[in-house]
């Protein structure tokens, strides 16, 4: 039991500490992403390319004055930033980093709770991630902080819509709300569990999901709650130092999870083709598995930034014509036909 | 109406086919793009390190220029502060003494002379106007400072100390010579 205790404990600080990691090197590499695609070289002062510049960053975020503005909510205005970073955090707890490893007879799984609504838990912790931006926007007193919590607001409401019901049409082929058990179901190999990639049965549903995602991270053509050119900052506008740094941080954490989320459920997870054919010790496959898991989050947080880079901002209507009219109808439409083809296939 | 340049477009409004309406092909399209991009060679020079050529012809930070002697060759005539759409230039002339003929080229010198760098906007008519060859430009840069004040250059950044030369060939080519003779050239006649 006590084993069992430590080696969860190690696992949620290592994931911690993986996804801060990741979060803080997100923002040098939008940099970079951004630099590259406008034909610039990006940070490349500190240290060699620039890998120091997140820390720098770090430190300056630490370093600057902290305004609390005096006609704010002052406790809403701290909680809201703290909403925001927690919650972005909790997501991480259900996703599979890895299969089995099996240490002296023990086994020890690479995921901190395997719990049977993974999915459900996710949705669960990500809708309480707006309260953060919510919260922080009405405490601000300020109207473009508010107008942009409004949107935030209204965007995942919209958004988490057609994002469920994306997924329901996943959930009816794998039969499961555990991220374990659909990655599971996706292990690759020749002969009898020869099993493709969920993206291959699930191509209109993967994409509305990425489309959704790309909302619910409040990323490029969706960044309406922050869209510095009409709303000054949006939801963000009167935050400083490190409270600022919060939020921005909680939009990477976010975006790694949906792409650890979208890795997971429609592309593998931690499995890579020929897994169970190289004749490869179990525990290897397991890191290998896991170092695969990582290459394609890293891959989908590219995308994240590719995307952003290239496209210009929805208009607001534009932004609710699409989830509402456009993304829900098909949705349902893909969960119709999915059950259609199920039943016809039996 | 006709147009008279040939340049003018005709603007149709067409509805958009399904395909264009799903914005997912262009969407490719314009990822493809930036992917291009992103391999592209990248156009910045990493400043300090490596420093950007300036053109042959370059105008930057003034030089008044001495003789072989090392005696000023400016005889504060005022053509330049004359010719000088920003008039930037402003000086005092005073009487040379016996004894300064090694300071000074000729009878009559510039007490003080000064440029506004602020006003300068190098344009090079100075230069143009000089009859005794004093003023060049040359492929230095003026640097930054805190406040106005600092940019009003004086003979002490001005003129060329004896012992380190400044070099302005690049600007004071035979072909330029030739064309000074000619002042009907001159951009303002």
């Amino acid at each position: 039991m006590s084993t069992f205790l430590i080696y969860k404990l190690a696992l949620v600080l290592a994931v911690f500490g993986i996804t801060l990691l990741v979060a803080m090197y997100s923002t040098y590499l939008e940099r970079k992403v951004a630099a590259f695609m406008q034909d610039r070289v990006g940070p490349d002062r500190a240290g060699p390319f620039g890998i120091l510049q997140p820390l720098a960053d770090g430190v300056k975020m630490f370093m600057k004055e902290e305004i609390i503005p005096n006609v704010s909510n002052k406790f809403l205005f701290i909680v809201g930033p703290c909403i925001a970073m927690i919650t972005a955090i909790m997501a991480g707890v259900v996703i599979p980093w890895g299969n089995t490893i099996t240490i002296g007879g023990e086994t020890y799984t690479l995921q901190i709770a395997d719990i049977n609504i993974g999915i459900l838990y996710v949705f669960g912790v990500v809708s309480i991630g707006v309260y953060g931006i919510m919260i922080g926007g009405w405490a601000s007193n300020n109207k473009y902080s508010l107008l942009g919590a409004i949107r935030a607001s209204a965007q995942m409401i919209s958004y988490e819509l057609a994002m469920g019901l994306s997924i329901i049409a996943l959930i009816m082929l794998t039969g499961t709300l555990s991220l374990r058990e659909i990655a599971l179901m996706q292990g690759g190999g020749v002969g009898s569990d020869w099993n493709m990639w969920n993206v291959v049965y699930q191509p209109v549903g993967f994409l509305m999901f990425i489309i959704c995602a790309f909302a619910e991270c409040n990323r490029m053509p969706f960044d309406l709650p922050e869209s510095e050119t009409e709303l000054v900052g949006g939801y963000h506008t009167e935050y400083s130092s490190m409270k600022l740094g919060f939020y921005l941080f909680a939009e990477y954490i976010n975006m790694f999870t949906s792409s650890a989320l979208m890795a997971t459920l429609y592309f593998g997870g931690f499995n890579f083709p020929f897994q169970n054919d190289l004749g490869l010790d179990p525990n290897l496959v397991t890191i290998l598995g896991t170092v695969a898991f990582f290459l394609k989050i890293g891959f989908f947080i590219f995308f994240f930034m590719w995307v952003r880079w290239t496209l210009p901002r929805f208009r607001y209507d534009q932004l609710m014509n699409l989830g509402w009219k456009i993304l829900i109808p098909l949705a349902i439409a893909n969960v119709a036909i999915t059950g259609l083809v199920k039943i016809l296939v039996k | 109406m006709q147009s008279l340049s040939g340049r003018s477009k005709v603007v149709v409004k067409k509805e958009m086919t399904l395909a264009e309406r799903m914005y997912l092909p262009a969407i490719l399209g314009g990822v493809m793009i930036t992917l291009r991009h992103f391999f592209k060679r990248k156009t910045t020079i990493k400043y300090p390190e490596k420093k950007r050529e300036f053109s042959a012809i370059w105008r930057g930070h003034h030089v008044l220029k001495r003789d072989e002697k090392g005696a000023e060759r400016c005889t504060a005539c005022g053509l330049c502060a004359v010719s000088c759409p920003a008039e930037a230039i402003t000086m005092t002339s005073g009487e040379r003494k016996k004894g300064e003929e090694h300071l000074y080229r000729e009878e009559k010198y510039a007490v003080t002379y000064e440029i506004n760098m602020l006003r300068c906007i190098f344009c090079g008519l100075c230069e143009e106007a000089c009859p005794k060859e004093a003023i060049f430009l040359t492929d230095r840069l003026v640097s930054t400072d805190y406040g106005r004040d600092g940019f009003i250059y004086g003979k002490d950044k001005l003129v060329e100390p004896v012992d380190k030369r400044i070099d302005v060939t690049k600007r004071q080519t035979p072909a330029v010579l030739e064309f000074k003779k000619h002042k009907e050239f001159s951009h303002n006649k």
